[in-house]
């Protein structure tokens, strides 16, 4: 699991842009196109290279209203499987 | 309305340095002189990416062997398309990755016909051509380009699969794809000398799942399994006409590489006809999309969306009917034979038909 104080970063070769056809965002890696619902936008959208896991977390908090548990828990998920799939990078 | 495709393979010319014995390109070559130029390449992947096209692979052939690879990367980068090279590397030198990556190509896949020079030379039919290919790995990695090793394998290098592996890790690939002969194109003369033994197929299936436990997180590993010895079918293509397309080097659009050995479908020419419309219309795209066009046993199978009954032209190829289950599937009729067939094949113990230098005869003229 990425711990608060860890940055996560799409690595090169990985990137999101909308889907001008289809609608929404697209998550694009080496061979992999991924399509994103509202929720896997809103925290890659955070995903800066420069944030904290944590800060992301407070921030998505913030914009939704959430607690920060439960945001943490949805998000962390969500970057560990991408991660897992080394379409995320994660430096402490 | 149909569903836009995902992907798109663009074959930009069927030239190549090396003359493997599996070769997917048709019998039946487009010569250089026929191949598009720049701007028919550029102008395609702007209908592509209009069309919902997210993925573009650029192949060949050899598309190093094209003269304005630079050109076409930047053109597609341009269309908004993500951009993969499906290279041996023969012909990439330091500068021209160099010029690649300023174009914004997004990512390499480097074919791996073998672990040592032995090997890889032999299969590739020219010398020198690993250690070159090593070289342009060592390039690829100091400029930085996600890369993913595409190994080859088939009877005579399965045993390097665990080489492969490691070879994988040493050249910073994230991605290894493990990809057992298709029986497709040139391969199909060579069964008797690439056909894998049952026992060989079923161990690459293993030392392929110790590997991804192993590394998950570092590696991630893409398997196409020996399919003579599988049970089921490949979901190939993702289902005909749904989610991919291919477009030879004289601009002819294909549901799949192969298609071409199909009698019968008349294919239509990007040249000619926008690529939405060839998409949505042209009939050799909705011959066998869908589930319609299925005879039993697929008609009633319970897996018919998940695998489409398989590989058409394997159908064609095996079955003599491209629209009959692929014999690859227990379901089949044809099935038993084929195991048989497969065992014979393994059995066999043939040399190498190699391609006769795949459009070396042409160098020089196209791109």
């Amino acid at each position: 699991m990425i711990g608060p104080g860890e940055v996560p970063r799409l690595p090169r070769g990985v990137r999101v842009q909308p889907d001008r056809v289809r609608g929404g965002w697209v998550l694009l890696a080496p061979e992999r196109a991924v399509t994103l619902d509202a929720v896997g936008q809103a925290i890659l959208a955070e995903v800066d290279g420069s944030r904290s896991f944590g800060e992301i977390c407070a921030r998505l908090a913030a914009a939704f209203g959430a607690p920060e548990a439960q945001i943490a828990e949805d998000a962390g998920g969500f970057l560990n499987a991408l991660r897992e799939r080394l379409f995320l990078e994660v430096s402490p | 309305m149909t569903r836009p495709p995902i992907a798109m393979l663009a074959e930009l010319t069927h030239r190549c340095p090396l003359a493997c014995p599996y070769c997917s390109n048709p019998l039946d070559l487009v010569r250089g002189a026929a191949e598009m130029g720049t701007e028919d390449w550029a102008r395609i992947f702007r209908e592509a990416a209009d069309l919902g096209v997210l993925q573009l692979h650029l192949s060949g052939g050899e598309p190093a062997a094209r003269r304005d690879l630079v050109d076409l990367v930047a053109a597609a980068r341009a269309a908004g398309l993500y951009t993969n090279l499906i290279t041996s590397g023969i012909g990439l030198t330091a500068a021209r990755l160099a010029a690649l990556d300023a174009a914004g190509l997004d990512h390499v896949q480097l074919s791996l016909q073998g672990t040592d020079a032995a090997m890889a030379d032999a299969i590739g039919g020219l010398e020198g051509a690993f250690a070159r290919k090593l070289e342009v790995a060592r390039q690829i990695g100091e400029i930085g380009f996600p890369l993913t090793l595409n190994a080859v394998l088939h009877r005579r290098n399965l045993h390097q699969l665990p080489r492969a592996i490691e070879m994988a890790l040493e050249l910073g690939a994230r991605r290894l794809e493990v990809a057992t002969v298709q029986f497709h194109g040139w391969a199909l003369r060579n069964r008797d000398a690439l056909m894998p033994s049952r026992e060989q197929a079923r161990e690459a299936g293993q030392i392929v799942a110790e590997a991804r436990a192993r590394l998950r997180g570092r590696l991630v590993i893409d398997y196409v399994p020996a399919d003579y010895h599988g049970d089921y079918p490949k979901r190939c293509m993702g289902g005909w006409g749904s989610t991919g397309l291919n477009v030879a080097p004289d601009g002819t659009v294909l549901p799949c590489h192969a298609a071409q050995t199909i009698p019968g479908l008349e294919f239509w020419s990007a040249r000619a006809v926008p690529l939405a419309r060839i998409w949505a219309e042209n009939p050799a795209f909705n011959a066998y999309r869908g589930t319609e066009w299925m005879a039993e046993p697929c008609r009633s199978c319970e897996r018919k969306t998940k695998d489409f009954g398989g590989c058409r032209c394997q159908a064609m190829a095996l079955a003599g009917d491209a629209g009959a289950t692929d014999p690859t599937c227990v379901k089949s009729p044809l099935h038993a034979d084929l195991a048989a067939r497969a065992e014979a094949h393994a059995a066999a113990d043939a040399a190498f038909v190699f391609r006769p230098a795949p459009g070396r005869e042409t160098a020089g003229q196209g791109a």
